[in-house]
């Protein structure tokens, strides 16, 4: 078996692990780190279920070798909440009802906050372009789409204050 | 877990041809979303690989001297399509890589590993096809360079022995400049999926006569192709209707496309000749052109 050693940054908490060369990014983050929230669907980088964001880019980490994270800075879902408040793209996910199963949910939502942090504005095409590389088999888009928009109105993020009824 | 036996990590090409001459066994690795998904299938048992990853030369977009549009080969899609160079001169070729996969496919996968695969549904060969592209090629001898023209071979086939790693793709100044291009990818859906049909129309225009013009097409064929016979009719022609008719017409003697489950052989001609003139059409209206 051939390990190496990565150093790398996972939330914000720096890791040094020991890892096999065969594992993807995934195996590590699930298996190793028991970050839960990254989903294994496809592990052929067709369904977007294992995204997570590297130097704030979306990757699918099932086709990603662990080995190649050295020096990465990583987030994944469980590091969006920030001392019990979700994240404003999380929220908004909730606020719209984007979520069956919860499968895909993860991956969106880091996507999404992708496209938040870019700072760039986002027609509806343009969402749907910027979230192609997720799926979801429950029911479709339109409630996931409608909560990207909200999450990427600026507007809506001033008005917004968490009433907590979507949380009952 | 990978079925991976052996990996080396590379930081310089150099260094990863040393690694690729001392075992023949040994694959490249790059953006892996062709090699890790093999592996993943079990179509690659027992791989040797040499990490072309983290070569930092092999990343970006940079200008020569001469006008020449150098694109390294470990350049992920996402990158080509942001680059400033290639807005600018080539936009076609950044729109056509956007096509490819999804948004987290188009950060990892690179343009390099898309042309070495030598498919013929690669979205970014048809269009550096209609460039004339040339791909710069270094092995323990030193460097060549090789027209994208002669790298393909054949299905999966490509111009590139064992201990060679292709470092760039060039495209020179007199193949891009003045040219508008427009790419359509036919699919059966918007995202994540290979083309049916890739069609893609560069042309130089003097007011609504017909300068120059390099029809490239990929998955109507083996490997991608330029269909010589349409764009020497074409050249010199004026803009109309009856022009389109005769390029769709000419288009679809010159190719070769086969029945897959994808498509049949008949509709794949039907998009052969209705996308080369849509395509055509498209790059006239980018140069400023009016249909008539």
């Amino acid at each position: 078996m051939m390990t190496r050693r990565i150093a790398f940054t996972v939330n914000g908490k720096e890791h040094m692990l020991e890892v096999d060369v065969r594992e993807s990014l995934l195996d590590v983050l699930r298996n190793r780190l028991a970050l839960t929230g990254v989903k294994k669907g496809c592990s052929v980088g067709e369904c977007g279920a294992c995204t997570v964001l590297i130097d704030g880019e979306p990757f699918d980490t099932c086709i990603y070798l662990a080995v190649w994270a050295d020096g990465k800075e990583i987030r994944t879902v469980e590091g969006e909440a920030k001392e019990g408040k979700l994240s404003k793209v999380q929220e908004a996910f909730l606020e719209e009802a984007a979520v069956q199963c919860g499968f895909c949910t993860p991956g969106l939502v880091m996507t999404t906050t992708a496209l938040v942090e870019s700072k760039k504005s986002y027609t509806k095409q343009a969402i749907k372009r910027e979230l192609s590389g997720h799926m979801c088999r429950c029911t479709g888009y339109h409630n996931i789409i409608k909560a990207a928009e909200k999450a990427l109105d600026d507007k809506a993020e001033q008005d917004h204050e968490c009433c907590g009824k979507c949380h009952q | 877990m990978y079925d991976i036996d052996k990996y080396e990590e590379t930081y310089t090409v150099e260094e990863a041809i040393a690694l690729l001459q001392a075992n023949p066994k040994a694959v490249i690795i790059s953006g892996g979303s062709d090699v890790l998904i093999k592996l993943h299938e079990g179509r690659m048992p027992a791989a040797e690989l040499v990490s072309i990853h983290g070569i930092p030369e092999l990343k970006g977009v940079t200008l020569e001297n001469d006008g020449t549009i150098a694109i390294g080969a470990g350049t992920s899609f996402t990158n080509i399509t942001k680059s400033p160079i290639i807005q600018q001169f080539i936009p076609v070729l950044g729109e056509a890589v956007a096509m490819v996969g999804g948004p987290q496919v188009r950060n990892i996968g690179t343009i390099g590993g898309n042309v070495c695969n030598g498919v013929t549904s690669a979205d970014s060969a048809a269009t550096l096809f209609a460039f004339n592209a040339k791909l710069q090629i270094q092995g323990s001898y030193g460097e060549r360079v090789i027209s994208i023209h002669e790298f393909y071979q054949g299905p999966g086939k490509v111009a590139l022995a064992h201990g060679e790693i292709l470092t760039a793709i060039l495209v020179t100044k007199e193949n891009y400049e003045g040219f508008s291009g427009h790419y359509i990818k036919y699919a059966m859906r918007n995202a994540m999926d290979i083309a049916t049909l890739g069609c893609v129309a560069v042309c130089k225009f003097n007011k609504d006569q017909v300068e120059d013009f390099r029809l490239a097409l990929g998955v109507a064929g083996p490997t991608p192709m330029r269909c010589s016979k349409t764009e020497e009719m074409a050249k010199g022609r004026l803009v109309d209707e009856k022009l389109l008719e005769e390029i769709g017409k000419t288009a679809i003697t010159e190719v070769n496309p086969r029945t897959s489950w994808r498509a049949s052989k008949e509709f794949r001609l039907q998009l052969v000749a209705e996308l080369s003139k849509r395509a055509f059409m498209e790059a006239f209206r980018k140069a400023g052109g009016e249909a008539k």
